[in-house]
């Protein structure tokens, strides 16, 4: 069966439950299939694709046309479906997903207070991206909001934000950030604790609230790839290749496949240094430096790499609309094959040195477990998802050139602790050092560039890549003049930042650090 | 045990002598942070990163600065958790909004006499985000600045120099 036909049955489903809904054609959205719902049986379309099995992927909104269009993707064994209905502008009102997919609570916040769509039947009324910025009464994404905004001339501290409060003898609250202790983002984490016991952690994200959705209307495609690249820094090439697939699909360009195994190949870079770089981390946030010097250093060596073969050391701006931005100096192909493999041998040692130390084996077994089931909930993408048994890589499950002419190895782990995390991450790192060699080996000769040519206004495209942290959601859709109308991108980090929450349950104080970093959300990719 | 310190003896000590990349060389300028490090902070100059909404480009390449290649502690420089503890503020922008009384809060706790470098692309002015309904824009909008260091990001060379050659103009 192929991808499209994969949820045949599904749309059979829906008319035998008395939805109205409609196939639409949106080539820009192939291989996912589109299906125009009527407003009031959105809840009951979140109902059956949770009984049918579906994940919920993403949800977004736009104000167009006089009218508010809300959409929500949902995936099923690789296949996509987009749903979306149409709401009037004066009071839009909607059922929630929420109560059919715990993963959706957030993303209907989030529409809620960029474009004022309000979710009936959701279960938290509270604002979550909105802090005290913009007022409750205005919508960033509606057209008739300036950019510019109507800021306060300071803009005080979000400090009435109604958190759980902790009740009962000897329990006490914690209250950290935003401004954390190390040199990480920032972001609020609210603990309960009884003693040393973690008894509930409420997160308070949004601080990195940059305006990207609203600031990327009226770019070109050039200005929004560099955007994309900045939508979240540790992320940049995939975050990059997301926008730039998406508007290439809207445009209907195709990308030399040279560029295309390039970009794979910094995508694989990419995943390397952040898995190498955060098991040091890890290791620091257990108290062994050792290990932290080493992964370190490793990183650093690497990133040097990316600089000398791409130009940057984390390669941003090097993924453009058409392809890629330079060429690899064939010198380089041989250096970094090398590289890779000297790279895989070095993590071996290491790891055989660490594996043999029973107190970093008793600081990461059993701490943090996410149990496979709040995964699945969750819809929990990544590495936090094929630790605790989620078996899905968009590289293998829905592949995109190149990747549909490699073999993806994806490994799965189920206990879903800080250690079967960290487990994953080295697995990813080596199956991705065997995928720069063969990429680098099947290089294709010929451009790495396509003129860029801007689509009609409407054009739409819709694009599915597997970031370091998992699966990255971009959204495009054109207006005049080849500028960009709407861009949504939905990283990763929105579908594990949840799972913190409940995988610290039960845990100590002291091991939140090493939670935190087993998953390493990000901040500015969520808050955007 | 002993493996981890036949490692540490095979890889050995690989913290690198500041190049000379610019005009003034940076060993000077690395000599010159020693004594002014020694004479205006007591021989440690303590940093509080304070990432003011960035794209978390910055803060690795600020985290970068403790691996054995940078080593910037080998001049004095450390890094803080609180800025009461803090001689310097490294602040990564754009300013968010949503950042905006935090990081005027974080200044106003680092004491007197204190330094503000404003980091990268976005702190210097915006950068990419610019000034929006979302964004203050540069740091120097929200917190007085003594000194930029531009670069998107900036790389822990950068870094370094940027942080000496603030050290040097103040005072």
């Amino acid at each position: 069966m192929t991808t499209t036909e994969a949820f045949t049955p599904f749309l059979r489903r829906l008319e035998a439950a008395g939805l109205t809904c409609e196939e639409q054609a949106a080539p820009g959205l192939v291989p996912a299939r589109v299906l125009a719902v009527q407003a009031d049986d959105w809840g009951r379309l979140g109902n059956e694709a949770s009984l049918w099995g579906c994940r919920w992927v993403a949800g977004w909104g736009e104000d167009v046309a006089d009218t508010i269009r809300v959409n929500a993707c949902f995936e099923k064994a690789g296949a996509y479906l987009v749903a979306r209905t149409v709401l009037t502008r004066g009071s839009p009102a909607l059922p929630s997903h929420a109560p059919s997919y715990p993963g959706a609570e957030r993303p209907e916040r989030h529409v809620r207070d960029m474009l004022g769509v309000s979710f009936t039947g959701h279960p938290d009324e509270r604002r979550w991206t909105r802090h005290q910025a913009w007022k409750d009464s205005d919508y960033p994404l509606r057209q008739d909001f300036p950019t510019a905004g109507r800021p306060p001339a300071q803009t005080p501290a979000d400090h009435d934000y109604n958190f759980l409060l902790a009740q009962g003898s000897g329990v006490y609250e914690i209250p950290v950030g935003p401004v954390h202790a190390g040199v990480i983002e920032p972001g609020h984490f609210r603990f309960q604790a009884v003693g040393e016991t973690v008894l509930n952690l409420e997160e308070r994200l949004g601080y990195t609230h940059k305006g990207i959705e609203k600031i990327a209307e009226g770019r070109d495609a050039a200005g929004l790839a560099r955007l994309a690249g900045r939508v979240s820094g540790d992320c940049t090439v995939a975050h990059a290749w997301a926008a730039c697939m998406a508007m290439e699909k809207a445009a209907g360009l195709k990308v030399p496949q040279r560029a295309l195994g390039l970009r794979a190949v910094m995508c694989e870079r990419e995943r390397v240094a952040n898995h190498v770089g955060d098991i040091g981390a890890m290791l620091n946030d257990i108290g062994f430096a050792f290990g932290f010097i080493q992964f370190a250093r490793l990183r650093e060596q690497w990133q040097r790499m990316s600089r000398e073969a791409f130009g940057h050391r984390f390669m941003m701006d090097c993924v453009v609309p058409g392809g890629a931005a330079s060429d690899l100096d064939p010198r380089m192909m041989a250096t970094m094959s090398d590289e890779a493999r000297d790279l895989r041998r070095q993590i071996g040692k290491l790891m055989a040195i660490i594996n043999d130390i029973p107190s970093v084996a008793d600081r990461v077994r059993g701490a943090g477990v996410l149990k496979p089931e709040y995964a699945k909930a969750l819809g929990c993408m990544g590495y936090v998802g094929r630790a605790s048994g989620v078996n899905f890589d968009v590289r293998r499950d829905a592949p995109y050139p190149p990747y549909d002419r490699l073999g993806v190895t994806v490994p799965v782990h189920h206990y879903g602790d800080v250690n079967a995390r960290a487990r994953t991450r080295l697995e990813e790192a080596a199956a991705s050092l065997e995928l720069i060699e063969a990429l680098l080996a099947g290089l294709p000769s010929g451009p790495v560039r396509t003129p860029w040519r801007a689509p009609d206004a409407g054009a739409e495209g819709l694009s599915l890549v597997e970031g370091w942290r998992g699966e990255i959601l971009t959204y495009v859709r054109f207006g005049e003049n080849g500028q960009i109308a709407r861009f949504f991108p939905r990283d990763p980090s929105w579908t594990t930042w949840p799972a913190l929450e409940l995988l610290i349950h039960d845990n100590i104080v002291p091991d939140f650090p090493v939670c935190n970093k087993s998953v390493n959300g990000s901040y500015s990719g969520h808050d955007l | 045990m002993l493996r981890i310190f036949g490692k540490i003896q095979r890889i050995g000590i690989i913290s690198e002598p500041v190049p000379r990349r610019d005009e003034p060389g940076l060993t000077e300028l690395g000599e010159q942070l020693k004594t002014h490090i020694g004479e205006r902070f007591s021989g440690s100059l303590a940093i509080r990163a304070v990432d003011a909404g960035s794209c978390n480009g910055c803060e690795i390449e600020i985290i970068a600065l403790n691996n054995p290649y940078y080593g910037i502690e080998r001049f004095g420089v450390h890094f803080v958790a609180s800025p009461r503890h803090a001689d310097m503020l490294l602040v990564t922008g754009p300013v968010s909004r949503h950042m905006e009384a935090a990081l005027r809060r974080t200044y106003d706790a680092t004491p007197e006499p204190r330094l503000v470098i404003a980091v990268g692309a976005c702190g210097a002015d915006g950068g990419e985000f610019g000034t929006s309904y979302a964004s203050c824009g540069a740091v120097s909008n929200v917190i007085p600045v003594d000194a930029v260091i531009r670069g998107c990001p900036p790389t822990p060379f950068d870094l370094m120099r940027g942080i000496l050659e603030a050290i040097g103009k103040k005072i």
